[in-house]
């Protein structure tokens, strides 16, 4: 049977619906209270966009809700899609030093959202776009959260930017990619009008290396910011693969995101393969469309899941199923459509990698199959545009992860197709590195703005902590064992 | 158990909580209430002749999630019929023998304190309180705190009371004065049995931001408010201590003044008071929180060993001296305890802006600490340099972990010296002046 819409609108609407409320105003005045205003606090330095957590909290506390909108969307542009989408948990509320003191961290990112909900919900312009620019072209290539934040911070810094996006609609995976409870295709595209009111042109449907080659680029632009994210999904390397119910996670996610949702088809049966962030959006949005039965499949054990403790949670309380050790084998079918997944349990050996157990075959009856297991890096694309850029061994753009510049003077580079895939808020910060990285380039001036002070005295950065990477709370252990903090006087005791 | 019975001046009660005159002590149906819970008086909502209150009449301030930490009122004396309030007074009396009920008074002439007094004491009142203080409305007819600001009316108003007083008479004093023990004195010079302090003190606790007047609000307009509540403890002690320490005092002391638990009382007897007086902590949560006052206060006594209220009243009293008596060379500094540090570095930056500048941010590395499993990271460490820290104490009173930054003496070897010995010897000529520091 070929895959059909199993809902009514309305079902589907309401399933889709946000997992998480606003905060009620006093609800977010008592939690802001509770905040102790650390000086130099470790959640600015988890934060990879170095959001002045206490400072824009302190503001709510204080009834001035715009201001601290301000605080955030200064550091962040993207800060209300940051605060529904980021992993809190394990960035700023993980960082929380209320942990230490026998209390729950600070509900940081909820906090977030109540701030920027209400300059939205207000239509306050908390950003101005400068008063005169300097007539200087920047072209982004790409208009995901890297090209964003890259973007709005060339944009504030007076330059005239226009990004190329080769979809429809501009965003990415914010506008694409993410399960609808968490954020709404609408909301992201209200969220990138605050980016068009600074100034920057958005050119949809425009693929560079298609419609725009690279020489053209530079040929217009001063410099260039490469924020293309990855490409295709990895295949399975099955046979069946290619039946019609074998479908990409991320593409399928965009599919939902793209049509209406009572026209999106879905299996009875789903199994999705692989255990990353994506599966569980990917398994939780098909039980939201009406799949009676969804599992996800990961060669691995439970510890070895990139998806988040949280994630993991989330999933199985809507009812996912999950199958560790276990590798697709073949996708059996049924007059051309999928009608099961042939599985074999997995081991590890003594060298660490896994091997089938052969005799353990088993076959999950399905009808749709959805493929989480990473993305394929745009090597092709890369070369096409710049064939001289400079990538790492694993594909990746190789930049300098304080500027994000490439080999090429005039080209940067930040999100994922510089790391490989990470938040949504990592890329907005590389974006917004980078565009301070351009301005350097282009004016031969390092702009102070927007630098948070760090727990470390380290100021290299232009945004966030300084650190190289600042996002978990061991990375910045790691970083803290390469430097040396003297004290502030000679001859202090020890 | 330790005996929680109380004598303030000849008036007994069961314990030393007594409900303060105000809203809660307006009828006999709310003193039955107070009893029932467990309190052991209640000084009667002041008499006199009635007048109308105003809409609204409380206003408060507010302290992060904390409600009410502060609190005001334009209301005034009861507005009852005093002869209601008398006949309740005996029902009261009558049904709780054994608990103190004392009737507060504010009249203006002399037969008309003659008369209060002897109603007071015809309806079986235990003692009279002469309210002094009230700081709004009835001061501006000559009562209340216009009284209380002057030792020498004070004085005379309470001469007509005792000519006419058969029961014990407390004279309760208003804060808005220069110096308390100036109207404890005249009170003491009148022949008054005791003393009660403080009522509340002028103030205005907020203005509206969008209607620009401040709260309480009536049409458009406010009035400075009496200000009650925790907030206005520390003062009510320092006046109560100043009252307990002046030999020309010598009066028995009733403490009140954002009393809200038996911590709060056991500080104002610790300062000299015989018992203590509540408000706005009922006001805020009903008579119910005497429970816990009394047990607390019970608990605490068994644990110091002590009887009865009397071993814990004025211990501290002596306590406190003049500020040139205190010894220059006591020297204490600030140590943090790294297992219960949490990183916030709020005494850090309140060192740094607010103080001496004597604690670093250091590589943890670089000092050795460690940390407890599941501890959050620490990035930099605060550390005090010991050999400049002033030992001012504001480190320990922003940390937000309890006994996490402790105030740790400092044996110098140096003998006891105030700045009054200091005086003496360079006047001397036995020692030069200390030098100012750096």
């Amino acid at each position: 049977m070929p895959l059909q819409p199993l809902l009514s609108a309305e079902k589907a609407a309401a399933n889709m619906a946000e997992i998480h409320p606003p905060m009620r105003p006093q609800e977010a005045l008592v939690e802001a209270e509770r905040c102790l205003y650390c000086f130099d606090a470790p959640c600015i330095a988890a934060c990879p966009t170095g959001i002045d957590v206490p400072a824009f909290i302190k503001k709510i506390a204080s009834g001035n809700d715009a201001g601290a909108a301000r605080t955030i969307l200064t550091a962040n542009i993207l800060g209300a899609s940051c605060a529904r989408v980021c992993p809190t948990k394990v960035l700023c509320e993980g960082a929380c030093v209320l942990h230490d003191r026998d209390e729950k961290p600070i509900e940081i990112g909820r906090l977030q959202r109540h701030a920027t909900d209400f300059v939205r919900d207000h239509h306050l312009k908390v950003l101005q776009p400068p008063a005169k620019r300097n007539g200087t072209k920047v072209a982004v290539i790409g208009a995901g959260p890297a090209g964003l934040g890259c973007a709005a911070e060339l944009a504030q810094l007076g330059y005239s930017v226009t990004i190329l996006e080769k979809e429809k609609l501009p965003g990415g995976l914010n506008t694409y990619g993410i399960a609808y409870y968490k954020m709404t295709p609408a909301f992201s595209l209200e969220e990138i009008e605050l980016v068009k009111s600074l100034g920057v042109e958005i050119r949809c449907g425009v693929a560079v290396g298609r419609d725009v080659s690279g020489a053209d680029l530079q040929q217009e632009y001063k410099a260039i910011f490469v924020g293309i994210g990855l490409g295709e999904g990895h295949r399975l390397g099955v046979p069946g693969e290619d039946l019609p119910e074998v479908l990409d996670a991320l593409a399928y996610i965009k599919r939902v995101h793209a049509e209406p949702l009572d026209r999106v088809p879905v299996g009875r049966r789903v199994v999705v393969i692989g255990c990353g962030n994506t599966a569980i959006d990917a398994v939780s949005q098909s039980l939201r469309l009406g799949a009676e039965h969804a599992c996800i499949i990961y060669r691995r054990g439970a510890s070895d899941m990139t998806a988040y403790d949280f994630e993991y949670e989330l999933a199985k309380k809507e009812g996912a199923e999950f199958h560790f050790h276990a590798a697709p084998v073949e996708v059996l079918h049924r007059e051309g459509h999928v009608s099961g997944l042939k599985l074999v349990r997995t081991r590890v050996t003594g060298a660490g990698t896994l091997e089938p157990i052969a005799g353990s075959e088993w076959i999950e009856p399905c009808d749709m199959i959805l493929k989480a297991v990473g993305q394929e890096k745009q090597v092709p694309l890369l070369k096409k545009l710049f064939p001289s850029l400079k990538l790492n061994d694993r594909g990746a753009v190789a930049i300098d992860p304080l500027t994000g510049a490439t080999n090429l003077a005039h080209v940067f580079a930040g999100g994922d197709c510089a790391n490989g895939g990470r938040e949504v808020v990592n890329a907005v910060g590389e974006g917004k590195k980078a565009a301070h990285g351009i301005h350097k380039f282009l004016s031969g001036k390092s702009q102070p703005y927007p630098e948070q002070p760090s727990r470390l005295g380290a100021q290299s950065g232009a945004s966030g902590s300084g650190l190289l990477h600042p996002i978990r709370a061991h990375e910045l252990e790691a970083e803290l064992a390469r430097k040396n903090h003297a004290p502030r006087k000679p001859g202090a005791p020890q | 158990m330790a005996d929680l019975s109380s004598n303030l001046a000849g008036i007994k009660s069961p314990n030393p909580f007594w409900v303060a005159s105000g809203p809660p002590a307006n009828t006999a149906y709310q003193s039955h209430r107070a009893f029932e819970a467990g309190w052991g008086g209640v000084v009667w909502k002041t008499i006199g002749t009635p007048i109308v209150n105003v809409a609204s009449r409380y206003s408060a301030l507010n302290f992060g999630r904390q409600r009410m930490i502060g609190f005001n009122n334009i209301e005034l004396i009861s507005d009852r019929a005093p002869e209601t309030n008398f006949k309740e007074i005996a029902e009261v009396k009558k049904r709780w023998p054994h608990h103190a009920v004392i009737a507060s008074l504010m009249v203006e002439t002399r037969e008309e304190w003659h008369e209060f007094v002897k109603r007071s004491a015809d309806c079986g009142a235990d003692g009279i309180e002469l309210n002094y203080g009230c700081p709004h409305g009835m001061c501006e007819r000559g009562m209340g705190s216009a009284v209380g600001q002057q030792p020498a009316v004070a004085e005379r108003i309470t001469g007509w009371v005792m000519e006419a007083a058969t029961i014990p008479v407390i004279v309760k004093l208003t804060p808005n004065i220069t110096d308390v023990t100036a109207a404890a004195r005249a009170a003491k010079r009148a022949g008054a049995n005791a003393i009660s302090l403080i009522n509340t003190i002028n103030s205005i606790t907020n203005v509206n931001l969008d209607t620009f007047v401040p709260e309480p609000t009536v049409r458009g307009q406010s009035s400075h408010g009496g200000y009650c509540g925790p907030a206005v403890k520390p003062i009510a002690l320092n006046m109560v201590q100043n009252c307990a320490a002046d030999p020309e005092v010598g009066l028995p002391i009733s403490g009140i003044g954002g009393i809200a638990n038996w911590r709060d009382a056991a500080e104002f007897i610790a300062l000299g008071a015989t018992n203590v007086q509540v408000c706005t902590a009922i006001m805020h949560y009903g008579f119910r929180i005497v429970e816990d006052m009394k047990e607390g206060l019970s608990a605490y006594l068994d644990s110091k060993g002590m009887k009865s209220i009397a071993g814990l009243c004025g211990l501290s009293v002596k306590t406190l001296d003049q500020w040139q008596n205190l010894d220059l060379n006591f020297q204490r500094v600030a140590r943090i305890d790294y297992d219960k540090c949490i990183g916030c570095n709020l005494c850090y930056i309140a060192c740094e802006d607010g103080a001496h500048q004597c604690i670093d941010l250091l590589d943890p590395a670089s000092l050795g600490v460690g940390l407890g499993p599941g501890r959050v990271p620490f990035k930099v460490v605060p550390k005090v340099r010991e050999e400049d820290c002033v030992g001012c104490n504001l480190c320990s009173l922003v940390c937000p972990v309890d006994q996490c930054i402790t105030m740790v003496e400092i044996d110098n070897g140096k003998p006891k010296m105030s700045w009054s010995d200091h005086q003496a010897k360079v006047a001397s000529g036995q020692m030069k002046p200390l030098p100012p520091h750096p």
